[in-house]
């Protein structure tokens, strides 16, 4: 376990040094001038230019600039944003809960459906209840889900008044420090009633739109893993010793079906954490996939470098820590790898 | 009548794939609407009433025609500038469908000569292929090309570029897998006997055998070719106004959901129906092609 552990490790720092190098070099490409790109300065002094140049180490070789790019971000310096004058990773780490509160949900929503849709068309392959699923599945798996996102929108809140268009709770009813980040959480902590539900009003829609393609995903992932088990001998043999059909399909298949389903849970969930951007824009969700469009929108190239590099770090680390559970899951791959 | 005893001839392979992709209702269903979307955007200037840009000021936002205020000029009705939908929506058809295609055909030539060169190679230049890969398929696919488009303008062809970055390790992956699988066969061993030179091996011997899963992920990835793409034109970072595309049609719609849902419902609705049938498509031809990868 523990040379895997290394090994998968390893395998992870050259494409983290890569990282660094394309967003260094990213912000290089961007066409115009490198201090009006970097400070947002424009008609300055050519002196003034000269001491930025001189500040920014912009006179120096490009190499010692790289160098001192990855001194900086293994020290926690992810650089300046230009509209808001503070650290990037600052503002960073007070929007990631908001982004990963989201995500957690939505993860939740799909897995909490999608399993159980996947393991009952399977056990009534071929049958109406299957084919209106999976045909159910490959909708949600197409579906454009920015304009899903609005189309829940115009029913839920316009039509039915069931849920609020924006934000994570009414901030003119309820106002607390945050404690976690979590709304859920705080929203409890702060004691103040109404509170919690608000937030989960606030955030049911940004799940489900969040949620949809995962869940599609992992509805097919488990049915056609658990038809591919039903289909072994040891079910048989279970059918067979006269357990419930109940106890053969829940403990005896679901088991050993799951296993590549969590392959794709982990895949999907680092793909969440960043598709969190449109559905964050459609509901005016303060994470960091709002905040990174707004950036382009401002011409706010550091925070778009440092945004992108914290964000790819995160799912990098995400992939690694599922790697690392399915080596647990499955002691064969550790072995293998 | 008489039992023929001669065996008939084995069917052409083209004839053997129809057979197999016709068993799969869906796929024909999915085939025959990508068809019909197809024709419809290669056909787009006779066939839209109206001229997708022209502005009708004395018509805005005018609701279909079928409903109360609707005029049965407009048949879709209209949207904020008075632009006619349904004339949008069927040259939106043709942006779509040719960044989707310009994808793959890009995503294919890029990834079968990366893909073959890395499997003959080895060494340090395969693993260096693999790791930009990696690398590209550790940036969240969204986040990347929305990357890639702050560098470049946002543009059409920019989104073509973006978008090919984005799934290009899928193929390259794919193309590699399978060709070290056939490399290590006995009758590329016997061509390489024979005197075939590197070139000749790998196009004409491996790959051809490589094709069938490259086929599948070649369909599938125009659907998310198209998804991808509305997604950025929905964030303002694709096509560019006033080019008719789904995604940023769908982006000037906000602001009309309460009063003009109709606005916002069609360009999504054309999104979704061309992305599930090619998506439906898409799994028939795995399913026809590849028996090893079918969804039981």
């Amino acid at each position: 376990m523990f040379r895997f552990l290394l090994k998968r490790l390893a395998l992870t720092l050259p494409t983290f040094l890569a990282l660094m190098l394309v967003t260094f070099l990213m912000i290089r490409l961007v066409p115009g001038d490198p201090i009006e790109v970097r400070r947002g300065e424009r008609g300055i002094t050519p002196e003034r230019l000269e001491q930025l140049r001189h500040e920014m180490g912009l006179d120096q070789p490009v190499l010692k600039q790289f160098l001192d790019y990855v001194w900086g971000i293994l020290n926690g310096d992810f650089g300046v944003s230009i509209v808001s004058r503070t650290p990037i990773l600052d503002e960073f780490i007070k929007l990631f809960p908001a982004t990963l509160e989201l995500t957690i949900c939505a993860m939740t929503f799909a897995i909490a459906l999608g399993i159980p849709a996947g393991v009952y068309a399977a056990t009534r392959r071929g049958g109406v209840a299957d084919q209106t699923l999976m045909g159910l599945a490959l909708t949600g798996y197409s579906m454009p889900i920015f304009w899903w996102g609005l189309l829940l929108i115009l029913v839920m809140s316009n039509t039915l008044g069931l849920t609020p268009v924006s934000g994570r709770i009414d901030l003119i009813k309820y106002y607390f420090q945050p404690v976690t980040g979590f709304m859920l959480i705080d929203s409890v902590l702060s004691g103040q009633k109404g509170a919690f539900l608000d937030a989960v009003r606030h955030l049911i829609l940004p799940m489900i739109v969040l949620g949809t393609v995962p869940l599609a995903v992992i509805a097919r992932m488990t049915r056609s893993s658990m038809l591919e088990i039903l289909g072994e001998d040891y079910v048989r043999t279970a059918r067979a010793k006269g357990l419930s059909a109940a106890r053969v399909v829940g403990v005896h298949a679901l088991r050993n079906a799951l296993i590549p389903v969590v392959t794709v849970i982990g895949l999907q969930t680092g793909t969440l954490l960043a598709g969190a951007v449109l559905t964050e824009t459609i509901f005016s969700w303060p994470g960091v996939g709002k905040w990174l469009i707004e950036s382009i929108g401002r011409r706010d190239y550091p925070a778009l470098q440092g945004g992108i590099m914290l964000i790819s770090t995160m799912v990098i680390l995400v992939n690694l820590a599922v790697d690392l559970l399915y080596g647990l899951i499955n002691p064969r791959i550790c072995h293998g790898g | 009548m008489a039992v023929e005893s001669v065996a008939a001839p084995p069917p052409s392979e083209l004839l053997a794939f129809w057979r197999a992709f016709r068993e799969n209702r869906g796929a024909v269903i999915g085939l025959s609407i990508v068809v019909f979307i197809a024709l419809v955007a290669i056909f787009a200037d006779f066939i839209a009433p109206h001229d997708p840009i022209e502005q009708f000021r004395d018509f805005t936002k005018r609701p279909p025609a079928w409903t109360e205020k609707g005029d049965w000029q407009f048949l879709l009705g209209t949207d904020a500038l008075g632009r006619d939908m349904l004339s949008r929506l069927i040259h939106g058809a043709r942006v779509s469908l040719f960044i989707g295609l310009m994808v793959m055909l890009v995503s294919i030539v890029v990834g079968v000569a990366l893909g073959l060169s890395a499997a003959w190679f080895g060494g340090l230049y395969d693993v260096a292929v693999l790791r930009v890969m990696d690398l590209i398929m550790s940036i969240p696919s969204l986040v990347l090309a929305i990357l890639i488009m702050a560098i470049l303008s946002p543009s059409l062809t920019n989104t073509i570029i973006a978008v090919t970055v984005v799934y290009l390790p899928r193929y390259v992956r794919l193309v590699r897998a399978s060709a070290l699988a056939e490399l290590s066969k006995d009758y590329v061993t016997a061509a390489k006997v024979a005197g075939v030179g590197p070139f000749r091996l790998m196009m004409r011997t491996v790959l051809p055998n490589c094709m069938a899963p490259l086929i599948v992920q070649a369909a599938l990835g125009v659907s998310d070719a198209i998804l991808e793409a509305a997604g950025l034109g929905f964030l303002g970072l694709g096509a560019q106004p006033p080019t008719p595309e789904w995604g940023s049609m769908l982006a000037d719609s906000r602001d009309l959901i309460v009063s003009h849902p109709h606005v916002m419902a069609f360009p999504g609705l054309a999104i979704l129906i061309t992305v599930v049938a090619i998506n439906l498509m898409g799994d028939g031809l795995r399913d026809a092609l590849d028996p090893k990868l079918k969804r039981s």
